[in-house]
């Protein structure tokens, strides 16, 4: 039978055919075949490739908002020890790419469009030379004419509808609102966030004649090789990315950044390798920044508690001329009812460094304002936070109205609230007191719509019955090593050890890349279908169906007939590419993972310090591809909502635009202390239309809604609601009942 | 970086020597790395006084002789300071990180520069770092930073848990010098900015803390309560570090001190005053609050810092007279 190998993927494989194998890898908890490397010190990561006669590069930051470069006076720093080059180039790059442009960003640094942005590199032969010549380099600036402003609350800032998306509308929202039995009209602040990835960006460039060769720290090869060529105005045929480990990407590493673009062409200069690392401030200064925002929620419900209006509202920012918007509204399309809509993100225009994808754009700030404003609305109306979720959640989407591909979000409710012993909730605020504590709970739903991009994938079985897979795909510390290896054993039966995985070369098959989620389901249905091929070639060399054919340890099974793989092969490899690209099923139904956030804080009555105490999720995102890497993404993504919740925003200095707290002593990411015991609940769930994995994105919905748990959790401990995030303690002393009194 | 020669000194005669002859000491250089790093020190000699054999933790009389060179792990994790100073031991385990314990000394955690963002960053106008450029912290994002004891020049505070402690302890920081050894009470040794802020502490030139001397151990109630953004790797916003002892149901005996409150760290006897004799109450904690805090000006994003510190002094004395009675 000919296999439905079509690139699109335009119908639902129900052929579930991961659940038909014999192997019995999918789905384990196996540990990451990488794992030994990284936590021994001898994965390389991109800084620490020894390249001989390699220069070092250090970057030098504008210390105006905006304006233009008038002179550099580089002949000081020329003579001093070390020094070999000072480059203003105009290939340089002045924002970070946004994630699958595939091409250039604004180029040119000679002009300045935030405080901190590059405007030279200065090369040298050890880094601290270069760093201090970098220091010493005298720039003259010309202010410009006519700035934008640095606040994004400024009444000068431009506002913008975002190019690629309209707002949502339906019915009459402001009736809706009038005439509701309860309605909730409520804005909510968060603020710009850093990804914070523990590797700092960093490239080793080299050229082989016209050929570059770039060992770097990024998320998406296929899209970096693209755009690298397109800011030297070279072939892309000419650009070679090797990535095969990166520490944290978070979105940060999406795009070709500043120090990629300068290596490169600081190296064709001086014909010599050059390493350019960013310090952690310049990460902080130069790379993608979360939009701050400001969102309006508002909630009309009927005697029942169903909601017939709802509108989320919200003001992001960006520099001029850039089309990412932080598309907060995005879950709110589909998750609750209410057919009075209007759903609307609008930009204003700042001088700030780039926003772009910081992990699960849209959601994690925007769920978790909805997620307390529902809380509110519960409130009001004296009812179960998780039964007001349940009684809105819609057949189809509203307004589209396309229908779910799964959604296991009341099964998530329910469960997470029975593992965390939701009913022992109380429903009024201040009603526990342990010692200094305050003690409260709080609920939320989890969402993150499930994307595809177009992947391939090169499997080959070898003469000797092991199999290689291989892809540019890159694993940011998530686990793609593991469960591309697990996919291939599974459909090819073999055990883990005889599966080899290579990645994060741009040589290789273009596989999706890390980010949005999509990297597991994207290039592991390409592997999946390559290993399809391998499995049809093999299914007649046995003389039978590829659906008959049992493949186990190494060894094909017909009926009573029995080969080993390698004998199969005929003493030939069998090379095959798989490929996947979103087909009609995207259109055709609405796909997202699903979950529940619990949450239990502390709020210390006498000074206000909000500590969580404990935090279940529980998630549904299709079939679960290793359970340890699928949890390990879960956990992650709730410390982050901890972070976003309570700690984490970007200090900006409106008189000049500079941010100050540029740095992880400062920048306050959850810290183990701030991070106890987590459980995680994994969803039994199988989904056809996301992908023929069956499975969807896990990567970023444990963020997507849990700061806003914890959010509900400390206004059922201390009655303090408080509407701008993070919930630092000086915005809930003024609030606190009096620390003497006894609880109520 | 600028290039320095680092040098180690062998005996505290030696560390001197180096210290006369230009050389800055750098003990556990958690603090001054990065301000190498940053250039906002730039030595051209460094002599390390790890092998000076200052590391000793010691009796002296009633008292404990902690030697610069002990790390502050070593010193939290002290028997004797454990047993009869627990609100040191305390103190230091509410800083940094294990890691930066175990390298930071008892010496060069007195000596530690400010957190303010403005000091770190040569970008911004500040006057700790470059006298007479400004103050870029007085209206700008200013959380961190001292409600008392500032001046026109300086907001910035002296950021850690340790001097707090040692300072309601009546710690004594013994030094050497060109003009021969000093003891300088805690209470004196850091200096409020002034009209000369690039200045934190009072020690001269080729001047080397050897030891802090704490006296007797008091027997009281010792707390220290540090208040932070997150549970751990944060400085304080502020904290509160108290000696007291109760007798009949009154506040016999009390020392408090403050971090993170001032630009220095803060202790003002007209607080302990108000509490000593009197029945721990609520008002009478709000009382004592109202002094400490009579003088406190906040500038615009530190403002919290003044009820906040009257919950955290209200909450610190709460804890302490409660364990007293017991």
């Amino acid at each position: 039978m000919a296999l439905p190998l079509a690139d699109l993927y335009n119908t639902p494989d129900e052929r579930n055919l991961l659940d038909t194998m014999k192997q019995g890898v999918i789905g384990k908890p196996l540990d990451r075949p990488e794992g030994p490397l990284k936590v021994s010190g001898t994965a390389t990561y991109s800084a620490e490739w020894k390249r001989s006669d390699c220069a070092e590069g250090f970057l030098v930051l504008a210390d105006i908002a905006q304006g233009t470069v008038k002179a550099i006076h580089a002949d000081k720093v020329l003579a001093m020890p070390g020094v070999v080059a000072v480059l203003s180039d105009e290939a340089m790059i002045r924002r970070s790419t946004q994630g699958t442009a595939g091409e250039a960003p604004a180029q040119d640094v000679h002009t300045v469009d935030y405080f901190g942005q590059p405007v030279a590199l200065v090369v040298a032969e050890t880094f601290e030379q270069a760093r201090e010549a970098a220091q010493a380099l005298e720039i003259e600036y010309d202010a410009a004419a006519e700035p934008v402003p640095l606040d994004p609350q400024s009444p000068d800032a431009k506002i913008e509808e975002p190019s690629d998306s309209k707002p949502v509308k339906g019915g009459d929202l402001d009736k809706a609102m009038r005439e509701a039995d309860y309605a909730i009209d409520v804005e909510y602040d968060t603020p710009g966030h850093a990804s914070a990835a523990m590797e700092p960006h960093a490239t080793i460039a080299e050229w082989d004649g016209d050929r570059l060769t770039l060992r770097g720290s990024y998320q998406m090869l296929a899209f970096n090789v693209k755009e690298m060529a397109d800011c030297l105005s070279i072939s892309p045929k000419h650009v070679r990315i090797l990535a095969p480990y990166v520490g944290g990407g978070f979105g940060s590493k999406l795009g070709i950044t500043h120090e990629a673009v300068a290596a490169a062409i600081a190296s064709k200069q001086l014909d010599r390798p050059v390493r350019v690392v960013m310090t952690r401030q310049q990460v902080f200064q130069t790379v993608m920044r979360r939009s701050e925002t400001r969102q309006r929620v508002r909630l009309a419900a009927d005697a029942a508690g169903k909601l017939v209006g709802l509108g989320h509202e919200a003001r992001v920012s960006n520099l001029p001329d850039e089309d990412f918007a932080e598309p907060v509204t995005q879950a709110t399309e589909f998750l609750y009812g209410g057919e009075n809509r209007l759903l609307k993100v609008e930009v204003a225009r700042i001088s700030r460094m780039t926003a772009g994808s910081v992990r699960a754009p849209g959601e994690a700030v925007g769920m978790q304002v909805l997620e307390a404003a529902m809380d509110e609305l519960a409130q009001k109306i004296g009812m179960d936070p998780i039964e007001l979720r349940k009684r809105n959640l819609p057949v189809k989407v509203p307004v589209e109205g396309t229908p779910y591909s799964s959604r296991k979000l009341v099964e998530a409710l329910e469960q997470g609230a029975e593992s965390f012993g939701w009913d022992k909730c109380k429903t009024e605020p201040c009603q526990t007191r342990n010692g200094d504590w305050w003690i409260g709970m709080g609920v939320a739903s989890a969402a993150r719509v499930n994307v595809m991009i177009p992947a391939k994938a090169r499997v080959t079985l070898k003469a000797d019955g092991t199999a290689l897979v291989e892809t540019d795909q890159t694993d940011i510390g998530t686990g793609s090593y593991a469960i591309l290896g697990q996919i291939a054993g599974e459909m090819l039966g073999l055990p883990m050890d005889k599966v080899d995985v290579v990645l994060g070369d741009s040589e290789l098959p273009p596989g999706a890349g890390s980010g949005g989620s999509f990297g597991a389901i994207s290039t592991g249905s390409a592997v999946m279908r390559a290993c399809e091929a391998i499995r049809d070639k093999l299914a007649k060399a046995m003389g039978c169906k590829a659906e008959e054919l049992e493949l186990q340890d190494g060894s094909a099974r017909h009926g009573d007939a029995r080969q080993s793989l390698g004998e199969l092969t005929g003493g030939k490899d069998i090379v095959e590419v798989g490929s996947i690209k979103p087909g009609k099923t995207f259109k055709d139904y609405s796909q997202a993972s699903y979950g529940a956030f619990f949450a239990e804080v502390g709020v210390h009555a006498f000074t206000g310090e909000v500590r969580v105490r404990r935090m279940t999720g529980a998630f549904g995102f299709g079939r679960v591809l290793n359970a340890k890497t699928a949890r390990s993404q879960c956990l992650g993504g709730m410390v982050w909502g901890i972070g976003s919740a309570l700690t984490e925003e970007l200090a900006f200095d409106v008189r000049d635009g500079h941010l100050v707290n540029h740095d992880l002593a400062e920048y306050h990411v959850p810290v183990h202390a701030d991070v106890p015991a987590l459980e995680v609940i994994l969803l039994e769930e199988r989904d056809a239309a996301a992908s023929p994995l069956q499975a969807k994105g896990v990567g970023e919905l444990g963020i997507c809604g849990a700061a806003g748990a914890v959010a509900n959790a400390v206004y059922n401990a201390c009655g303090v609601r408080v509407r701008s995030f993070p919930l630092t303690l000086d915005k809930i002393i003024p609030h606190l009942p009096d620390p003497f009194a006894s609880p109520a | 970086m600028k290039p320095f020669v680092l040098d180690h000194a062998d005996s505290p005669d030696a560390a001197l020597a180096a210290l006369d002859a230009g050389a800055t000491a750098i003990a556990g250089g958690t603090n001054l790395v990065d301000l190498m790093k940053l250039e906002l020190a730039t030595p051209e000699k460094l002599v390390s006084i790890r092998r000076t054999g200052l590391d000793e933790i010691s009796a002296d009389g009633d008292g404990l002789m902690i030697g610069a060179l002990v790390s502050n792990a070593d010193c939290a994790a002290h028997r004797r300071v454990r047993e009869g100073w627990p609100l040191l031991a305390k103190a230091i385990l509410a800083g940094a990180s294990p890691q930066l314990r175990n390298r930071a000394t008892t010496g060069g955690n007195l000596c530690q520069r400010t957190r303010c963002g403005y000091f770190y960053d040569s970008t911004q106008a500040c006057n700790k770092r470059e006298p007479g450029s400004g103050c870029a912290a007085r209206e700008g994002f200013n959380r961190i930073h001292a409600v008392l004891g500032t001046s026109d020049q300086c907001i910035a505070t002296y950021p850690g848990d340790m001097a707090v402690a040692m300072l309601a302890l009546d710690a004594v920081v013994m030094t050497e010098g060109p003009y021969g050894p000093r003891r300088i009470p805690l209470a004196m040794f850091h200096r409020m900015p002034g009209d000369e802020p690039s200045r934190d502490n009072v020690l001269e030139a080729g001047e080397l803390i050897t030891a802090v001397r704490l006296p007797a151990p008091t027997g009281g109630v010792q707390v220290y309560r540090k208040v932070r953004d997150r549970a751990s790797y944060a400085f304080a916003l502020v904290s509160v570090a108290v000696d007291l002892a109760m007798e009949e149901g009154r506040i016999a005996r009390c020392a408090l001190a403050f971090g993170s409150l001032g630009t220095v760290p803060w202790r003002d006897r007209a607080v302990e005053n108000v509490l000593i004799g009197e029945k721990p109450t609520p008002a009478l904690f709000a009382q004592a609050a109202e002094v400490l805090l009579k003088d406190a000006q906040g500038f615009g994003e530190n403002d919290f810092k003044i009820p906040l510190a009257a919950r955290a002094l209200a909450a610190t004395l709460h804890e302490a007279t409660q364990t007293g009675k017991a």
